[in-house]
C-alpha cells in the first residue's frame, strides 16, 4: 500500500523519497542490528560521557556531588601514585611484550618447518596457556614465586644463584607479573604468526635452502619482513592488552598494588580510588588520564612502526 | 641428509623444551591439589603425586560454596553466550547479506566502539547499574554483554562467503520474511562460525574478573572467578587447598577447551589476520 503512495511523490523530493523509501523497505534490518547500538548507546556511550562529567566532580556515590571544576585534574597532575602506576604499567608491558613477541615467532618459525611431526600437539600445548582465566593462572604463579621456598628459587639455588624475594621487589615482582603475561600469551600469538608464516609460499624457504643459508639466516631474511603486517597487528593488540594489566597483580599482591606500589598498574590504580576508596570523580578524572596516555602511546607506537616501514 | 635429521633434532629438541614450559605450571597445580602446603615450600620440593587430594577438596567445599559458584558461572556464561550468539548473527548476517541507507557507516563506527577502552567508563557503568538496581544480580553481568562488535564482525566475515545470493533470491520467491531467511537459511550455514564465537564467548565469559568484581558484592552470587580470589586472599595459608580449587574451577574448561581446539585454535588465527 505505502508502496505506490510513494511512487507518485513530486520529482523533487524523488531522491529523499527514495532514501526514506528504503529505510522503510529496510526496517527489519534496522531492527536485526539494532541491539547492538541499543546496548552501546546505554551501556558504552552514555558511561563515557558521563564519566566526562563525574571527572569534575567529587563524590563518593552516597552524598552529594560537589562540582570540583578542574580540581581532580589538577590533582591527578601532582599525584605521585598516578605516575608510578603509568611507569609500572610501561615497564611491565616492556618486559613482558618484547620477549613474548620474540618467543612467539620462534615459536611459529620452528612449528612451520617442513618436518615438524605432531604439530598439532604443540599447538594445542602452546595454547592451553591463553583460555586458562588469569586469577588460576596468577594462583599458580604466586606459588612458583614464592619469596623464599618458590619453586623458582629452588631452580636458582640449584643452579648455585642467589634466591630473589620476587614478591618483595620493586623490580621483580614486574618480573614476576611480566612472566605471567609471557607465558599466557606466546602461545596464542605464536598461532597468529604460525597462520600468517603459513601464507608465505615455500618456495621462498627451498630456494633459500638451496643457496645455502642456515636456519637464523632465513629467519631474519625471510621470515620478519614478509611478516610484518601479522607482527604490527600482534603489537597493537598487545600494547592494548599491556594498558590494561589488573589481574595479575591484584591476584600477586592484593589492592595496594604490593611493596612500594611496585605492581601498582593504571587499572588497579582506579579500581583501588574507584571502589576501595569510593573516589567516584577521582576515579573518572583517572579513567581519562589514563586514556590520554593510551592515546599518546599508541600514536606513538604507531609513528616508530611506519618509519621503521620506511627504512 | 645427516644435516636434515640434525635439524629436525634441534626443532623438536627446542619444542619440547617450551612444550615443557608451558605445561609444567599445570602439571605443578595438579600435583600441589594432591599434597601438603609444607610440602610445597620444602627445598627440593615435592614433584610427585601424593595422597591429599580428597582432603584438599574437602577443605575447599568447607571454605567457599563451590558449587553455587560453579553453577553461577555455567548460568552466566551459557546465558550471555546464547545472547551473543543470536544478536551477532542476526546482525552479521544483516550486515553482509543486504543493502540499506547508512550501513557503511553504522559498521565502521561498530568497527570503532572495539577500541575504545572498557575501563574508561568503569565508573559511570557501576553507577548505571546501581540506578538500575542491578549491582548484585547476573544481569549486571548478562545485559551489557548480550552483542559484541567483534562477534558480528566475525559472523558478517564469514557470511559474506558462506551464504549464496542465488539461495537468499530463492529463499524470497518462496515468500521467506527477513527473519526466515534468516532462520531458516542463513542460520544452518553458519553454523561452523558460531561454533567458535560460542566457545570464544563462554570462555571469556567464564574468566571474566574485574567486572563480577565490581558489580557482585552477594557472596551467594559469586562466579567462580570471585569465588577462587577470595579464597586466594583469605585462606592464603593453606596454598594446596587454594590449589585444589584452582583446579576444579579450570578443569571443565580445559577439557571443553581441548575437545574443540583443534578447530578453534585455526579460527582464532583466522580472526586475527582478518582484522
Amino acid at each position: 500500500m505505502r508502496k505506490t503512495n510513494f511512487s507518485v511523490t513530486a520529482p523533487a523530493l524523488s531522491r529523499t523519497g527514495g532514501v526514506l523509501r528504503e529505510i522503510y523497505k529496510n526496517r527489519t534490518i534496522y531492527l536485526f542490528i539494532s541491539p547492538f547500538f541499543l546496548l552501546f548507546a546505554v551501556f558504552g556511550l552514555f558511561p563515557i560521557l558521563f564519566s566526562i562529567y563525574l571527572a569534575f566532580q567529587k563524590w563518593d556515590g552516597i552524598g552529594k556531588m560537589e562540582f570540583t571544576g578542574l580540581g581532580n585534574f589538577r590533582y591527578l597532575i601532582m599525584d605521585e601514585l598516578f605516575w608510578q602506576s603509568i611507569f609500572n604499567t610501561l615497564q611491565i608491558w616492556v618486559y613482558s611484550t618484547i620477549p613474548m613477541l620474540f618467543f612467539a615467532l620462534i615459536i611459529a618459525f620452528l612449528l612451520n618447518s617442513s618436518f615438524i611431526r605432531f604439530r598439532n600437539v604443540y599447538r594445542v600445548a602452546y595454547f592451553l596457556p591463553n583460555v586458562t582465566s588469569i586469577v588460576a593462572v596468577s594462583i599458580i604463579f604466586g606459588t612458583l614465586f614464592g619469596n623464599r621456598y618458590g619453586f623458582l628459587n629452588f631452580l636458582l639455588t640449584a643452579f648455585g644463584l642467589e634466591p630473589v624475594e620476587w614478591l618483595n621487589s620493586s623490580f621483580w615482582l614486574k618480573i614476576a607479573i611480566a612472566t605471567i603475561i609471557i607465558w599466557r600469551w606466546t602461545g596464542y600469538n605464536a598461532i597468529i604468526y604460525l597462520a600468517g608464516l603459513q601464507s608465505i609460499p615455500n618456495e621462498l624457504y627451498e630456494a633459500a635452502r638451496i643457496d645455502g643459508a642456515n636456519l637464523a639466516q632465513i629467519f631474519f631474511k625471510i621470515t620478519i619482513p614478509l611478516l610484518r603486517p601479522v607482527i604490527l597487528f600482534t603489537v597493537i593488540t598487545s600494547t592494548i592488552g599491556g594498558m590494561q594489566i589488573f589481574t595479575e597483580p591484584q591476584i600477586l599482591v592484593g589492592n595496594s598494588g604490593g611493596p612500594g606500589g611496585a605492581g601498582l598498574t593504571i587499572v588497579l590504580y582506579l579500581y583501588q580510588q574507584s571502589f576501595i576508596n569510593h573516589l567516584f570523580g577521582y576515579g573518572s578524572a583517572i579513567a581519562w588520564g589514563m586514556f590520554v596516555i593510551i592515546l599518546l602511546f599508541s600514536i606513538l607506537n604507531w609513528k616508530i612502526v611506519q618509519r621503521n616501514e620506511k627504512l | 641428509m645427516v644435516k636434515y635429521y640434525r635439524n629436525a633434532f634441534i626443532i623438536h629438541f627446542l619444542l619440547f623444551l617450551g612444550m615443557i614450559v608451558s605445561m609444567f605450571p599445570f602439571y605443578w597445580l595438579i600435583v600441589m591439589s594432591t599434597r601438603k602446603t609444607s610440602d610445597m615450600f620444602r627445598f627440593p620440593p615435592k614433584v610427585t603425586f601424593g595422597p591429599e587430594l580428597a582432603t584438599n577438596v574437602k577443605n575447599v567445599f568447607a571454605n567457599i560454596d563451590f558449587f553455587t559458584a560453579f553453577a553461577n558461572s555455567l548460568f552466566v556464561s551459557a546465558v550471555s553466550t546464547l545472547f551473543v550468539l543470536f544478536f551477532c548473527s542476526l546482525a552479521g548476517f544483516s550486515f553482509a547479506k543486504f543493502d540499506f541507507p547508512g550501513k557503511k557507516v553504522l559498521f565502521i563506527s561498530l568497527l570503532i566502539t572495539m577500541m575504545i577502552p572498557g575501563q574508561l567508563s568503569l565508573v559511570p557503568s557501576f553507577i548505571i547499574m546501581q540506578k538500575l538496581s542491578w549491582v548484585g544480580t547476573f544481569k549486571a553481568l548478562i545485559i551489557p554483554g548480550m552483542v559484541s562488535a567483534f562477534g558480528i564482525f566475525w559472523i558478517r566475515q564469514y557470511a559474506s562467503g558462506a551464504i549464496h545470493d542465488d539461495l537468499m533470491n530463492a529463499g524470497r520467491i518462496d515468500g521467506c520474511s527477513n527473519f526466515r531467511l534468516f532462520w531458516n537459511v542463513a542460520l544452518p550455514i553458519l553454523r561452523p562460525a558460531l561454533a567458535f564465537l560460542g566457545i570464544f564467548t563462554f570462555i571469556g565469559n567464564w574468566n571474566d574478573y574485574l567486572w563480577p568484581l565490581i558489580v557482585i558484592n552477594n557472596p551467594k552470587k559469586y562466579t567462580l572467578q570471585i569465588a577462587l580470589s577470595q579464597l586466594n586472599s583469605i585462606y592464603n595459608t593453606d596454598y594446596a587447598m587454594v590449589m585444589a580449587g584452582t583446579l576444579m574451577a579450570t578443569f571443565p574448561l580445559i577439557v571443553l577447551f581441548l575437545i574443540v581446539s583443534r578447530q578453534f585454535i585455526a579460527d582464532i588465527a583466522a580472526g586475527a589476520l582478518k582484522t
